[in-house]
């Protein structure tokens, strides 16, 4: 897949990108967890990203109790704590392709309902619906063309070019990583240790508009404001 | 030189938007309309002039012109026996079991027809067609050589339709090339893609935007409230399912530990008998408590509205059933905790113990009014908190942005990922 933000040499400039989702109801949904099993076959395997990763450009507070649609419901809508905790630390890229991924959810619902004596029910509306997402990428047309240039424009960047250059990237790119800290790894030295630090940022517990401050804060300690 | 008036008008649209959303919103947006430059889109309901669909629709379409879209609004006209049938209909989606008679159909039927004589050519030609709610639903039969892509809007809570009316109205909703509802919940399998988009707020509406001081506390006076006294508002129809009787309840709880004034804020009923019926259960459960203010405003009242929001300390909306209730976010867009009922759209606004409380009887609301009255530095926060999450979820920017993204979405085919090439 083409990706101007990826650059190929050293010297090509970070294109700043932009996107914007939207949901679509799958009509798939689950009562209880029997039927979320099945429904997690069911559903196309978009709904995975969605439920895992589209929530940061959703409404929704900034302190999650847990960090995907699948655990918040285990835990709000069948009121098992154990199998939340399970799902919450199913971690999307360490599972080489979406399949794998559903492969490893199942697993653990197989476990849970292994375990479990009575099939857990959910209350009549509170159902798990599941949502798949359409995304709309788009360029800005800005281009950064060193760290020092990009780090000032990097907190007034939309949140959706946070979601693309540094969700979305842990799908696109071969290191399974964000955009900025690829770019950076042909920055020298120093872009090189920024790159460590990005990737050493949890992307789960932070909104997008912490996300950016975060990485905007990191940027202007390694390349601060020339005088 | 009209056209430059136009263009100015439109411009300080924006900018008042810009404003309130800052500047990164409004640039996202434009980035988003860039691949729709020229492109027609139609909108057509039923109404011009009040209701949800006819506020919204009022700034979308500038919105949608000041981003360069040829965006237009049409509105279908229709006789009595019409407005009766679509008003069966309305009742029907959200789950009453009304029988509509043949005779109505064919009158819904035939305004379609003729509607569909007088705008035809303009949606035949448009790039993108948003049909509102059931009443203009079936203009797409009329409309054969259509070029465009059609969009069926619901916005009502279509979750547990009566089956019967729904199989009727889905004949015409099927060759739509999508449609949209608000909450997933609502959706219904239909052999087209289905799009989430809640509804959204007008920060510049007279609902919504800052008023005086004076405008504010004005409000005491004239409806002779306590300013001295904590105030706990709920705003909505004298409906059972907005349980005013359960707040009553919940006042009465909360009132005999801490001092506080009710006031319950409606439109009018007088075509509504069962709202007339409640409105009368609601005073006699307020038995003349000095305390407890029933108010009975016009349906124009926005301003009176924003002001009671404003004055209140808590806002509570203990809805047993609920399509998304706007009143919510309005309320939090003005810093106020609400004390919500746990269903439907309430739920996606007030995030428990965050934003407010999610509560399922008139104790837990009695609760949680004790609880923020007493504990006012959480109160403020979580009344701050609130004001955020509206600001970032629940403006007409998002609504907009929703509306962008399908149309590029459509435009572009259904694809999952679509990457669209620089303009």
């Amino acid at each position: 897949m083409h990706d101007p933000a990826a650059p190929d040499v050293d010297d090509q400039p970070f294109a700043v990108m932009d996107c914007a989702l939207i949901t679509i109801a799958s009509g798939v949904r689950a009562q209880n967890l029997k039927e979320f099993r099945e429904g997690l076959l069911k559903a196309p395997l978009g709904s995975l990203d969605h439920h895992f990763w589209g929530r940061l450009l959703r409404p929704q507070f900034d302190e999650p109790e847990y960090n995907n649609d699948f655990a918040s419901w285990a835990w709000r809508g069948l009121h098992d704590k154990e199998l939340a905790e399970r799902l919450s630390m199913v971690t999307p890229t360490n599972y080489p392709d979406q399949e794998s991924l559903r492969q490893e959810v199942l697993e653990i619902l197989e476990q849970r309902l292994d375990e479990r004596e009575l099939v857990p029910w959910a209350m009549a509306d509170q159902q798990f619906q599941f949502l798949f997402s359409q995304v709309v990428v788009f360029d800005t047309g800005l281009r950064c063309t060193s760290p020092q240039d990009l780090a000032p424009r990097l907190r007034s960047l939309s949140t959706g070019s946070i979601y693309y250059h540094f969700i979305d990237a842990r799908n696109r790119t071969a290191e399974r990583c964000d955009d900025f800290s690829v770019w950076l790894t042909g920055c020298g030295d120093k872009g090189r240790g920024l790159a460590a630090r990005m990737c050493g940022i949890d992307p789960y517990f932070s909104s997008l508009k912490e996300l950016r401050q975060i990485i905007a804060g990191l940027f202007e300690q390694f390349f601060p404001e020339r005088t | 030189m009209d056209e430059e008036i136009i263009q100015e008008y439109l411009q300080n649209f924006v900018e008042e938007y810009q404003a309130v959303t800052g500047s990164t919103v409004i640039e996202h947006l434009r980035q988003l309309a860039a691949p729709l430059q020229g492109a027609t889109v139609v909108h057509v309901n039923s109404t011009r002039e009040g209701g949800g669909v006819a506020e919204i629709l009022q700034k979308l379409i500038p919105f949608k012109q000041a981003l360069g879209i040829d965006a237009r609004w049409e509105v279908i006209n229709g006789s009595g026996p019409f407005y009766q049938c679509t008003k069966a209909f309305h009742n029907a989606l959200q789950g009453n079991q009304v029988a509509i008679p043949e005779t109505l159909l064919r009158e819904y039927e035939a305004t379609n027809v003729k509607n569909a004589e007088i705008l035809r050519e303009l949606l035949e030609t448009a790039d993108f067609v948003f049909i509102h709610d059931p009443q203009p639903a079936a203009l797409l039969a009329s409309c054969p050589n259509r070029k465009g892509k059609w969009i069926w809007r619901c916005h009502i809570d279509a979750s547990h339709p009566f089956r019967p009316v729904w199989k009727y109205l889905r004949q015409w909703i099927v060759p739509y090339d999508a449609s949209i509802f608000s909450l997933p919940e609502f959706a219904q399998p239909l052999p087209h893609p289905q799009y989430i988009i809640p509804p959204s707020i007008d920060p510049l509406s007279e609902k919504n935007r800052d008023l005086p001081e004076a405008e504010t506390r004005e409000v005491f006076d004239r409806f002779g409230l306590d300013p001295e006294l904590p105030m706990i508002l709920q705003v909505s129809r004298y409906d059972r399912f907005k349980d005013p009787l359960g707040v009553v309840e919940a006042y009465r709880l909360a009132a005999k530990l801490t001092p506080l004034q009710l006031v319950l804020a409606g439109g009018g009923a007088s075509d509504d008998p069962e709202g007339v019926a409640v409105l009368e259960e609601v005073r006699q459960a307020a038995n003349n408590d000095p305390n407890i203010h029933v108010l009975l405003l016009p349906p124009d009242a926005h301003r009176t509205i924003n002001a009671l929001q404003r004055a209140a300390d808590i806002v509570l909306q203990k809805s047993l059933r609920e399509g998304f209730g706007l009143t919510v976010a309005e309320a939090m867009w003005k810093g106020k905790p609400v004390i919500g009922g746990d269903t439907g759209g309430i739920r996606l606004q007030v995030v428990d113990h965050y934003t407010g409380f999610l509560v399922r009887t008139p104790e837990g609301a009695a609760l949680r009014i004790r609880y923020l009255l007493h504990r006012r530095d959480l109160l403020e926060e979580m009344g701050s908190r609130a004001r955020r999450f509206v600001w970032e979820n629940y403006l007409l920017t998002r609504h907009l942005r929703e509306y962008l993204t399908l149309m590029v979405g459509l435009h572009y085919g259904s694809r999952e990922r679509i990457e669209v090439p620089p303009y």
